[in-house]
């Protein structure tokens, strides 16, 4: 009998969980725990309105949201994950037990050794990046991925003058692969922003990045936009199945009975990709928990076909990127629609099957491919 | 009332998109019942005609927000302000649509 279901994290995938277990009706008790103090927000905009000193509405509680009767629990540290009775142990000793548990710890900016280097994640380096933005001339930005990219672009906004360095030859090659990393890549030198590739950084100082090869950037401020790590650690001894994330299947159930576990913390099965996936996608933040939440609850989700198709979004110097599918090393790209130099739509195909897309500024025709994949998706399950 | 477009032009589960001044509108076609809301997602600026349609939902193509066809309000995050809806009228083998106030 479920009487009390406890979520770990109360960003997008905890909020989503809660908002599920209700409109599933679970009519029990749900204890959000949430490290941050902060109510629920949305974190896209920090890299772009929020950064550029707009007062865009980040909250991501609604109205309605006052209904589902949560037992809300901010800034408080969940340390230890006793599987023997699910409890949930905090930093301060006290012991949460339930009879489910979703977790839903997301993810933390991986770090640069060196003084004084920003990174964006949270409400709270938004806000410090921002103050340091209001007084800087200059900033070199680590990492041409799309935290990186999308805060070159504000910084740019902004006036600044703008230096990015990536490690790999070419932009984004992960998961756009090489040709449109390229091509995407290019907005950077479109809008005056110098982008600087295939060196490592080698030493960070004070205002001062010095490369791999010996050069030297100075900056006012400095972002490592070099990925994230998911907050795993606290679960070590729990039993669970680490592997990057918490291991689960396509229905988010992990090796521990009444455990769950969604968002950015978790490797799931992904049913389009047919490997295990952990994503960092808003959208599989926000529908991820929805699964989940049936599984504790003893159902099957509907949506899980839809859902399985990977999807973000990236929006940078005025353009909107949109991805959806899952690439791989091998995959056959071609720009079905558009041009590289403008509005695009590419598709990427495996055994001529297509496995992804991608469009700068092109929703309806992306909107079309996401659909088809969603369909070849379902022909697989099915 | 404003002519969307035939009946024959607009099958089950297909939306149509109407340039209607700055506010364009979108008509969906769902099981044999029309719906008219504002195209405009109302938390960032995307064509709510380009995006899914699950029964009486239609999906924001860019961030997923949801809203009910029949009452305009956002049933999924993150938008949180309604859309208008628009009163549908099937004459004569055309779709037709009344703009609200």
């Amino acid at each position: 009998m479920m009487r009390t279901i406890t979520v770990v994290g109360a960003s997008l995938a905890g909020l989503s969980a809660a908002r599920a277990l209700r409109a599933q009706e679970f009519a029990g008790r749900i204890i959000v725990l949430g490290e941050e103090t902060h109510e629920p927000y949305d974190r896209p905009p920090l890299s772009k309105e929020f950064l550029a000193g707009e007062s865009p509405d980040i909250s991501l509680l609604t109205t309605d949201d006052k209904l589902l009767d949560v037992d809300w629990r901010l800034g408080v540290s969940a340390v230890q994950l006793d599987p023997s009775d699910r409890s949930v142990v905090l930093s301060t000793g006290e012991r949460v037990q339930s009879d489910g548990v979703v977790l839903a710890t997301g993810a933390r900016a991986r770090t640069l050794p060196g003084r004084n280097v920003h990174t964006l994640r949270t409400l709270d380096d938004a806000i410090a990046l921002r103050s340091a933005f209001a007084s800087a001339g200059s900033v070199v930005v680590i990492g041409a991925g799309f935290i990186g990219a999308e805060v070159a672009s504000t910084a740019r906004k902004l006036g600044l003058d703008v230096t990015v360095v990536e490690a790999l030859p070419v932009p984004m090659a992960g998961p756009l692969g090489a040709e449109m990393g390229r091509i995407c890549g290019s907005l950077h030198a479109a809008n005056g922003v110098r982008l600087i590739t295939g060196v490592p950084v080698a030493e960070i100082a004070d205002h001062l990045v010095r490369l791999a090869d010996g050069i030297e950037l100075r900056a006012d401020v400095v972002v490592a936009g070099v990925g994230a790590t998911p907050n795993v650690s606290w679960l070590a001894g729990s039993g669970l199945i680490i592997d990057g994330g918490v291991v689960t299947d396509a229905k988010c159930s992990t090796n521990i009975p009444q455990v769950v576990a969604v968002g950015d913390c978790a490797s799931s099965f992904n049913d389009h990709a047919q490997t295990v996936l952990r994503q960092e996608h808003w959208t599989n933040a926000l529908q991820q928990p929805r699964i989940a939440a049936a599984t504790l609850m003893g159902r099957t989700s509907v949506h899980a076909a839809r859902f399985a198709v990977p999807y973000f979004w990236s929006d940078q110097y005025g353009s909107r990127l949109q991805f959806a599918g899952h690439r791989q090393e091998g995959d056959q790209v071609e720009i079905v629609s558009g041009a590289a130099d403008g509005p695009f739509t590419a598709v990427y195909r495996r055994e001529s099957r297509p496995v992804a897309v991608l469009s700068r500024d092109e929703a309806r025709v992306f909107g079309r491919w996401r659909r088809e994949l969603t369909t070849v998706t379902e022909g697989v399950l099915s | 009332m404003i002519l969307v477009c035939a009946v024959a032009d607009l099958p089950d589960g297909e939306a149509h998109r109407l340039e209607h001044g700055d506010a364009p509108i979108a008509v969906f076609h769902v099981d044999g019942e029309y719906f008219a809301i504002d195209d405009t997602c109302t938390h960032q600026d995307a064509s709510l005609a380009e995006g899914w349609l699950e029964g009486c939902t239609v999906e924001c193509p860019l961030h997923a927000s949801c809203f009910d066809l029949r009452t305009g309000k956002p049933t999924g995050p993150p938008a949180k302000v309604p859309v208008r809806t628009h009163e549908v009228v099937v004459r004569d083998g055309n779709i037709y649509v009344e703009v609200s106030a």
